[in-house]
């Protein structure tokens, strides 16, 4: 297991400060935990914040556990939003957690399928996922069950396609004006 | 009291022929309309001035000296512009609409003495007959705000109603302590009355009580901040006018002025003393410098008061809520009324005031 | 074109007002009507429109109908370099354009590894806390308008114009700014930067009690904001909220405390928190927070360190290696996050703003119901909602 790259921009040399070592022994718990529910759990390497991937199937418990559980108490949804990665034919959502009572973040990471991409609501924990889902629908066409109002946020009803996937083009975008 | 009877009472002022008198009829409703436009205007253009110099600015500085003629151009421009009708309104109550708000702030000024002489009808029931007629003002305001077929403008129109019809009460209550004290309806009687002393000070603490009350509900009489909320424009876009303008919004912007003055000079004549130059005891040689003031400089020096702490209230207070505004009128503004109204009457039983005459 | 099977629900906004209208019956036996706030309308800051249920004069639900100015944002971020990013954040919230320049540079450097030296930290800092009191005075002055009072809008105008001129000065722009740029600032402060800030401190301070005479002593406002729009604590949290409309509940949450950036970790100030989280609190906490600002930037205008502006060569092209990175700071209005992904090449791959307002204006559905339509509109404003930062 590795620890997640420092996440300080001014110092460059790793010093193990005891915050650092707080953070560790958060990590392993979490992720002790993690493992107790989803054997699928991996560390994200390529990031500046502490983060996890999980499996689609396992979400939910997780962020349950995750929201609801002390020792962790991610009381806060900061952003969920979405990496496209055409060639592999998947979409990965990422969900930014934020804990205010611990001063803590994780990014969870899911991924679905490009296909037939369908994740379950997590706005039953936090409330403002209502929307950040819906914008993430909008945006990527990913679709979540049990959601309590699922609709465009942004663009019009009857608008086609997802803009911000990678392979998205409509006309306006071909007409060049210079 | 209607038209015929106006003419009849100047008539019977000038004691010459009836085709004589339509003359001066059709004359002084010219002179009337003339000069209450005009005042309007230099409300408008005193309100832009004074609202200026509260938020640290100039107001209008480029048309003529100073802006003086910035209301004028404003006028022009909106009987110039293009009357907009909404396609679903009921287009003949919104074409009448405007007017009656206009026609109600006139007649009820045609009642109110500028000076001892000056004075187009001086009837026996002339606070009787300014609290009727401005009373229509509000007509004119719901029928604007249903005939727009838009939902602000109801809104606007309701709370309109709701409102003046509420702070009416008020308004009447603090009248009416007045009327006890000098024993009259006819507004020279109630001037003249106020020979010795104006009344917000000669009844001990009553008159004034009454004057605050009326300044209180007749602000919210004439939707002026903090009452406006028929028109709120951050709340209902523009209330009960949000679907007019040129020429027809231009009338309910005069009506506004114009209520704004007749309610002032009403103030002023119960209160300050209308025409009445300001007199103390037996200073005569103040008194005499006192009288060398035109009545008529008086009266307009009383009502500017008013109207310039009317502005004052407007460009410093924000708006109430609507719940608010109708506990402050039921809750506190209507019982303080009676109770200063029942203090009244036992001062006046008693003769319990300055230069009691009983 | 790619098409989604669907499996949920997908509804539309008609089908959501019409099961709106069904649900719900108004306990006096009235009939409950639909009315459309905005898209332009006075009070909605902008584009924002919200579809009220009315019931009389009681607000009974609100759906909040986005994308007004809706620009794709995040769309066009990817066809942009990384020291192109900058100037698409001015026009997020643009009320707050150097500290969202801050943040989107402060994750390039973090990505890219760019060291900056103390004398941009300090100056950066500094334009961050002016741009807060001028952020906030813009507010004070909106919010006595949406309330009724025409004055404090052009009484925090004018205030709001000494430190808009000291952007001028430094900067050249008065809304926009584009000041901070990855690796450093556009340019190094005018001559008389530190002079003038000292000035407008000295003039802001007496100012303060101005306001209050003329608007927190005011019963009416009193009475209008006291006990309006109440946000507890926990529904604050859950709602996303961040910024003063958090800390006017009640939870000391403020990243410039917590994880000081910057050079925050060397001044003294506090978080002015709330109780209650109405519309009061809400506004005492901004008005306490620009006292703090000034306080800020009194201790560090003079000891601007020496040094240089720009660490880098301006115009080098900045190619971080690949992967994710995520910065967030306290704008004036909250927590203003930009996630980047990078593949290792010129562009990122994509970038995603966490706007306080897409957030912050969620908690107006949660709070406004039961209240009437005045009510409605204090609340909009307590919550300082800029449109173009919702909508991105």
């Amino acid at each position: 297991m590795t620890t997640p790259p420092n996440d300080s921009t001014q110092s460059s040399a790793p010093q193990s400060t005891p915050a650092d070592e707080l953070k560790a022994i958060f990590l392993t718990c979490l992720l002790d935990s993690l493992i107790a529910l989803d054997s699928g759990v991996k560390v994200r390497e390529d990031s500046s914040l502490m983060s996890v991937k999980i499996s689609e199937s396992a979400l939910l418990k997780v962020m349950t556990l995750l929201k609801q559980d002390s020792r962790f108490d991610f009381d806060q949804l900061q952003f969920h939003t979405v990496l496209d990665w055409p060639e592999e034919q998947r979409m990965e959502c990422l969900y930014l957690l934020n804990s205010t009572k611990k001063s803590q973040e994780l990014l969870i990471s899911v991924s679905v399928s490009r296909e037939k991409p369908q994740l379950p609501s997590v706005s039953k924990l936090w409330a403002i996922a209502e929307w950040q889902e819906r914008e993430v629908y909008d945006m990527f066409g990913i679709t979540y069950e049990n959601h309590p109002d699922l609709r465009r946020i942004f663009l019009d009803d009857d608008w086609q396609g997802f803009p911000l996937r990678k392979d998205y083009q409509d006309e306006f975008m071909l007409r060049k004006p210079w | 009291m209607s038209v015929s009877s106006v003419s009849q009472d100047i008539a019977s002022h000038l004691g010459s022929a009836p085709e004589i008198s339509a003359a001066y009829f059709v004359a002084g409703l010219l002179g009337t309309v003339t000069f209450l436009t005009v005042m309007a205007l230099i409300l408008i253009y005193a309100e832009r001035k004074v609202a200026a110099h509260f938020q640290c600015r100039l107001g209008p500085m480029r048309v003529g000296w100073h802006g003086l003629l910035q209301s004028v151009a404003d006028a022009l421009k909106l009987i110039l512009k293009e009357d907009i009708v909404p396609y679903s309104a009921d287009k003949f109550l919104h074409a009448l609409a405007p007017v009656f708000a206009v026609v109600a702030m006139l007649l009820s000024l045609i009642a109110i003495p500028t000076s001892s002489r000056l004075a187009l009808s001086d009837s026996n029931i002339g606070v009787l007959y300014i609290s009727a007629v401005s009373g229509l003002g509000v007509l004119g305001i719901l029928l604007g705000g249903w005939s727009s077929n838009n939902k602000w403008s109801l809104l606007g129109a309701m709370r309109a109603g709701a409102q003046i019809i509420s702070y009416e009460l008020s308004a009447t209550l603090s009248v009416l302590v007045v009327i006890m004290l000098s024993g009259s309806l006819k507004l020279s009687a109630i001037i003249h009355s106020q020979e010795a002393g104006w009344w917000i000070w000669r009844a001990p603490g009553v008159g004034l009580l009454a004057f605050l009350l009326f300044i209180v509900s007749s602000t919210a009489e004439i939707n002026r901040t903090p009452f406006d909320l028929a028109e709120g424009e951050s709340e209902l876009t523009a209330g009960f006018h949000t679907e007019y303008s040129g020429m027809r919004f231009a009338f309910f912007f005069l009506a506004e002025y114009l209520n704004l003055f007749v309610v002032s000079a009403l103030g002023a004549t119960l209160f300050l003393g209308g025409w009445m130059p300001f007199h103390i005891g037996n200073f005569s040689g103040f008194n005499a410098a006192m009288d060398l003031i035109p009545e008529f400089i008086w009266f307009m020096g009383k009502t500017a008061f008013l109207i310039f702490l009317s502005m004052w209230f407007r460009w410093t207070f924000p708006r109430l809520r609507v719940d608010q505004l109708m506990k402050l009128e039921w809750k506190v503004l209507m019982p303080i009324g009676f109770i200063n109204l029942l203090l009244a009457a036992m001062m006046t039983l008693f003769g319990f005031y300055f230069f009691a005459t009983t | 074109m790619v098409t989604v099977e669907i499996k949920t629900k997908i509804s539309s906004l008609d089908e959501r007002i019409n099961a709106m209208a069904l649900q719900g019956e108004s306990p006096l036996g009235t009939q409950e009507y639909f009315v459309n706030m905005g898209p332009q309308h006075p009070s909605t800051h902008g584009v924002l429109r919200l579809v009220l249920k009315l019931d009389g004069e009681t607000v009974r639900e609100i759906i909040p109908v986005l994308g007004y100015i809706h620009r794709g944002m995040e769309k066009k971020a990817e066809t942009l370099g990384y020291r192109q990013q900058v100037h698409l954040t001015d026009r997020l919230d643009y009320l707050c354009s150097v500290m969202n320049n801050w943040v989107v540079s402060a994750v390039v450097e973090k990505a890219a590894k760019i060291e900056i030296n103390d004398r941009i930290q300090t100056i950066r800092t500094i334009f961050a806390e002016l741009q807060r009191v001028q952020s906030h005075l813009l507010w004070w002055g909106v919010f006595g308008m949406d309330l009724g009072a025409f004055t404090p809008f052009l009484y925090g105008f004018r205030d709001r114009e000494k430190i808009t001129k000291i952007f001028e000065e430094t900067i050249g722009a008065r809304l926009t700014m584009n000041y901070i740029q990855p690796g450093g600032l556009m340019y190094d402060i005018h001559p008389d930067f530190v002079k003038d800030v000292k000035a407008m401190i000295s003039y802001m301070k007496p100012m303060f009690k101005e306001y209050d005479e003329l608007v927190s002593g005011n019963i009416i406002i009193q009475e209008r904001l006291k006990n309006v729009g109440i946000l507890d604590a926990q529904s604050a949290v859950a709602l996303g909220a961040s910024g003063p409309v958090l800390r006017a509940s009640g939870v000391a949450h403020d990243l410039r405390k917590i994880k000081p950036y910057g050079v925050y970790e060397k001044v003294d100030f506090s978080i002015p928190i709330g109780t209650v989280g109405d519309c009061w609190d809400r506004y005492s906490v901004r008005m306490l927070e620009m006292r703090e600002s000034l306080k800020i930037i009194e201790q560090l205008i003079d000891s601007i360190p020496e040094g240089k502006h720009l660490t880098m060569k301006p115009g080098a092209k900045i190619r971080p290696p690949a992967g994710i990175y995520y910065e967030q700071m306290e704008t004036a209005r909250g927590i203003f996050g930009v996630f980047l992904h990078s593949d290792g090449s010129e562009k990122p791959s994509r970038v995603h703003y966490r706007t306080p307002n897409f957030h912050n204006l969620w908690c107006l559905t949660k709070i406004a119901p039961g209240g009437r339509i005045g009510d409605l509109v204090s609340i909009i404003s307590s919550l300082d909602v800029v449109v173009p930062d919702i909508d991105r």
